[in-house]
């Protein structure tokens, strides 16, 4: 078995267990609301999360076009970016798959095989998850910035009307 | 080797920090999730204590030396005056129904924001000070002495409570967490602490012409302005008069929806309507702010401009008010109004001129919401209505916090929706999202600074969360409301979460839909976009002038 | 574990099992009277008096506002047509407050919002189906299995302090008692009481942000409620005791005529000495929701502010600006752009 079947085959629990870890980066009083409740509409933020850790799963086992993985990254740290998470904690989560796998890897197997045995594979998987953090960095930007142009909009927008009787240009989309 | 934290310390995955009780953690002031500390130059404007400069992320806040012995007997003085506060001290259970009601506990996960632990902060206090069991037994009755980083946690919370009523639905003994937060305030008020955006905006409205401090006759020009516009997009000049005596009816409206988009756009569709009727009606320079700012400082102040409303009526010798759409104006003036300022016996039980029906729903405070007054025409077959016009909208309705939890306006504006545009095209958001289980667009109660905006996005998300769910499977694209707050917030707020929504107040798609006899033929809705049908003409056109 | 969890957690339980023994020394230095006639009479006294003097604390305040919470439509034009439901979810007059707050105090209602969505066009909403949500309902259902067993544990014991047992209370045994396998018959009440106590201490325990909010006046009737349960059931099925002294006892009392007849256990004491204790620390507690919810503002008014008047009895006049401080600022520029003025 090559490691590339093994992480398609436990897709679910693989997911399962890297939202769960996510869940467990917010405050201890809370994980469990986030973890319990499954209504979308009473707890967006677990189930975006969820979503969006489900896609970018996929996409890194099945083929997928960068700017996919982009949208699936977006969907999680969209919400980081704007909650108490430095820059690195907002981000941080993408690693955390890395151990997840291994950890998967390591109770399915039980010391029947070597997980070394996995190990450029795993080595090849790393890599790409460490390009998968690079572009997370990129959509953790992109957000911050959104933010920013958000902030200049609304100082202009206040006023929009006025500035619309004037005459003056604005760009109100 | 340099120490270089893990993702999993970064993530706080092996690294939990230590577990501590909620009396023993304090809030971080970070960039983006606090209000910002009001200049003393609106304190002295409007006679409230202890201007000076200060900010909240210095250590220091420059209390009153005092402070304590103020708060202290401000606290015993509303204990006397308020029931509610004095029976929410004592009967809250903490059974955890209201726990994850609130919508900045569920967006930003901050147990603090848990209604519950949000009044125990102001509980732990009253126990240490007022009860005997906390006096004696301190922490473990739950009390807490009253010291500098109580006030500075009270600020951080107080302010992420945008006194939507939503946990109160959800309690079984109906504790309202918003009576509480503008009492807690209030205190805070006392105490020379306040922010930016509330008290400018309650210093203009007190003395200027709404909440950025316009002037009369810039407010005059920006609602001729209107009617201009109004009459390039149909070809009826709406008429306005302004401060006259011996009109039937006063109309007051938020200032949002005279200076800023898209509320200017609901104004449009205001003037139309009278325009159509040919209503007898006034607008007032002085009471020209429905949006009652001071409400989200204390009662005190909430009563200082609302006493406009009654005053400028009785001066203009009118029969009725007739409010526009606002949120927090028609929780005032539905629940405090004609207690504060009333009784309103200057003034007739407000009747329609056009349809005869009484308003007998408000014979005691003598104000019309114009949703109730335009549900009224269009039931009575007063509104010739044209809803293709509206074809381009396909929209979802956000019911505001105050017209639901604090009013019950809920049929109303959904019947003037339902006949303003064609069939299927209002889709409503999941039943657990909507009415009175509403979510806040979470800048409620004085959060619209920019510099809060991680905090109001935080809060607005279980709201976009829903709107998104509606966009992405019936293909809505605007977001109608009743509430100039909303119209105000949710533009940026739909942006960052929701892209490619637009926010539509209803009396807009009234002036869309109505049909003039002597109207031009429509080509754009009242925003200048191509009606369904016209966007080639439209096109064409808009290549010329750019 | 917290500290805070540990100081709110184990000092109650701690208390608890003090008051256990107490009664249990008293008994042994022959204190019955004590135990059986001056603390109850104390305790009913406490209760009473702690009663009235917190509701009257309470009403003391007044009511400046009405502001009740408006969970559906409010009095609209004549048309808009209002159900049963949502009359009492808005109430316009008394009656329908008062049904309002049968609804509250006798079904939760509130509560059971947590699990209760309307559904409104399914077919185009089939999300809305999938709404019910069990987790949400255990705490309502927790909550009234608690409660009500609760009363009929009490009513039954009605039964100790008339000469004859009334009619309903006999009733209730009946009812309760249909589960008859064993030898004397088994309440149900009394095992579902300790379930929901259960369970009601259990999710403070376990669930982490209802851990967080707990304090020790949570545990602590939830100890002492349950410790009440389990000494009146090992009373009744284990460690049995003289019946008819206890009514004695019991009628004595209420007739105001009391005598401490020989022979009842000590786990008799243990059991009236705990129910004296939750007498006495009833007024001063959070268990005074129970007189509380009757006089919430924002449930017990109607919502008609608007067709009558609220009046505020400390209602005083405020600063506020004035139409003519207006005029005075803004004249000349108001009659440059045509606004009517005062004064000329």
């Amino acid at each position: 078995m090559n490691l590339i079947d093994f992480l398609r085959e436990h897709e679910a629990a693989i997911v399962q267990r890297w939202c769960d870890l996510i869940f467990g980066t917010y405050a201890p009083e809370t994980v469990q609301f986030l973890k319990k409740v499954k209504n979308r509409f009473d707890n967006p933020v677990a189930y975006q999360t969820n979503e969006g850790v489900k896609g970018l799963y996929k996409a890194l086992i099945y083929d997928m076009e960068t700017e996919q993985l982009s949208n699936y990254l977006d969907e999680v740290i969209r919400i980081r970016a704007i909650q108490d998470f430095s820059p690195a904690q907002a981000v941080a989560f993408i690693f955390l798959i890395k151990n997840v796998v291994r950890e998967q890897l390591r109770e399915h197997f039980k010391g029947e095989v070597r997980i070394d045995q996995f190990s450029q594979e795993l080595f090849d998987f790393d890599c790409r998850i460490d390009g998968l953090a690079l572009l997370g960095f990129n959509v953790y930007m992109n957000r911050r910035e959104k933010l920013h142009k958000i902030r200049l909009e609304e100082v202009k927008n206040k006023v929009s009307g006025l500035l619309r009787r004037t005459g003056m240009s604005i760009d109100y989309h | 080797m340099a120490k270089i934290p893990t993702p999993e310390e970064l993530s706080n995955i092996s690294f939990q920090p230590p577990a501590k009780g909620w009396m023993d953690t304090k809030p971080e002031f970070k960039e983006g999730c606090y209000c910002n500390a009001a200049s003393p130059k609106w304190l002295e404007w409007l006679d409230y204590p202890y201007p000076r400069n200060w900010s909240v992320r210095d250590e220091d806040w420059k209390l009153p030396a005092n402070w304590k012995e103020i708060l202290l007997e401000g606290f015993d003085e509303r204990l006397g005056r308020f029931r509610t506060l004095k029976l929410f001290m004592d009967i809250c259970v903490r059974c955890g129904a209201c726990a994850d009601k609130c919508q900045f506990f569920i967006g930003s996960g901050d147990p603090k924001n848990m209604p519950v632990l949000r009044a125990e902060l102001m509980r732990s206090i009253y126990r240490r000070y007022f009860t005997t069991a906390g006096k004696v037994l301190g922490k473990l009755a739950g009390a807490r002495p009253l010291t500098e980083d109580v006030i500075k946690e009270w600020y951080y919370y107080l302010y992420q409570c945008s006194e939507c009523r939503r946990c109160s639905v959800f309690c079984p003994y109906g504790i309202d967490m918003a009576d509480l937060t503008i009492l807690g305030r209030e205190l805070l008020s006392s105490i020379g602490l306040n922010i930016e955006w509330t008290m400018a905006s309650v210093g203009s409205c007190y003395e200027t012409v709404g909440h950025i401090g316009a002037t009369p006759q810039a407010y005059k020009d920006m609602i001729d302005f209107f009617a201009e516009e109004n009459e390039r997009v149909t070809g009826v000049y709406t008429n306005v008069t302004y401060n006259r005596k011996g009109a039937e009816i006063l109309f007051i409206v938020p200032s949002g929806d005279y200076f800023a988009d898209p509320g200017t756009f609901n104004y449009m569709g205001y003037l139309l309507l009278f325009e159509y009727l040919g209503l007898d009606y006034t607008i007032s320079t002085y009471a020209a702010e429905g949006g009652n700012f001071g409400y989200f400082m204390s009662h005190e102040m909430g009563k200082r401009l609302n006493a406009k409303f009654y005053e400028e009526a009785k001066r203009l010798g009118v029969k009725w008010i007739l409010g526009g759409e606002c949120g927090h104006m028609w929780r005032v003036c539905n629940q405090y109004m004609s207690t504060w300022n009333g009784p309103a016996d200057f003034l007739e039980e407000p009747v329609s001129p056009i349809t005869g029906t009484k308003f007998e729903n408000a014979k005691n405070h003598k104000m019309v919401h114009i949703s109730e007054f335009t549900a009224d025409l269009i039931k009575h077959g007063k509104l010739k209505l044209d809803p293709s016009r509206n074809a381009h909208i396909k929209l979802t309705y956000h019911d505001s916090c105050n017209p639901s939890r604090a009013m019950g306006l809920f049929e109303e504006p959904r019947y003037i929706i339902r006949n303003v545009v064609p069939e299927g095209n209002f889709i409503e958001m999941p039943s657990n999202t909507i009415r009175e289980k509403t979510f806040c667009c979470g800048s409620g109660s004085g959060f619209n600074g920019d510099e809060y905006l991680e905090m109001r996005f935080r809060g607005g998300f279980p709201r976009a969360n829903a709107v998104r769910y509606v966009r992405d499977k019936y293909g809505v694209n605007h977001l109608a409301c009743i509430c100039a707050i909303d119209r105000a917030v949710f533009p940026p707020l739909l942006d960052y979460w929701v892209p490619g929504m637009d926010v539509i107040g209803v009396s807009e798609m009234v002036g869309n839909a109505l049909v003039f006899p002597n109207e031009i033929e429509r080509t754009t809705d009242l925003r200048d976009r191509p009606l369904v049908g016209c966007e080639e003409a439209e096109e064409e056109e808009g290549g010329e002038i750019e | 574990m917290t500290d805070f969890f540990k100081l709110h957690f184990f000092i109650p339980l701690g208390i608890v099992l003090a008051l256990i023994i107490i009664p249990y020394v008293g008994y042994m230095a022959n204190q019955q009277l004590v135990l059986a006639v001056v603390i109850p009479y104390l305790a009913v006294l406490i209760f009473l008096e702690g009663l009235i003097y917190r509701v009257i604390k309470w009403a003391r305040s007044p009511v400046p506002f009405r502001i009740p919470t408006t969970c559906a439509q409010n009095r609209s034009l004549p048309w808009i047509k209002k159900s049963i439901g949502e009359k009492l979810d808005n109430p316009e007059t008394t009656l329908q407050v008062i049904g309002r707050m049968a609804l509250e105090v006798l079904f939760f209602r509130s509560l059971f919002r947590n699990l209760t969505t309307k559904l409104r066009r399914p077919a185009d909403h089939p999300e809305d189906a999938k709404l019910y949500y069990w987790s949400y309902k255990w705490l309502w259902l927790g909550a009234i299995a608690f409660h009500y067993t609760f009363l009929i544990v009490l009513l039954r014991h009605l039964r100790f302090f008339t000469e004859t047992t009334p009619g309903f209370v006999q009733t209730i045994e009946h009812v309760d008692g249909w589960f008859q396998i064993f030898q004397p018959t088994v309440y149900l009440t009394g095992i579902i009481l300790l379930a929901a106590l259960t369970y009601l201490l259990l999710r403070r325990v376990y669930n982490p942000n209802m851990r967080y909010i707990s304090l020790a006046s949570d545990y602590f009737p939830l100890f002492l409620i349950m410790a009440i349960g389990t000494t009146g059931i090992l009373m009744r099925y284990f460690f049995k005791v003289d019946i008819t002294a206890v009514k004695q006892l019991a009628l004595g009392l209420v007739t105001f005529k009391p005598t401490v007849p020989a022979g009842i256990g000590v786990i008799f004491y243990i059991h009236l000495f705990l129910v004296s204790v939750l007498f006495m620390y009833f007024p001063f507690s959070k268990l005074l929701h129970m007189a509380g919810v009757f006089l919430s503002p924002t449930r017990n008014l109607a919502n008609n502010n608007r067709w009558v008047r609220h009046i505020n009895p400390w209602n005083y006049p405020v600063k506020f600006h004035p139409y003519i401080e207006h005029e005075n600022k803004y004249r000349q520029a108001m009659k440059e752009v045509g606004l009517p003025v005062e004064k000329e």
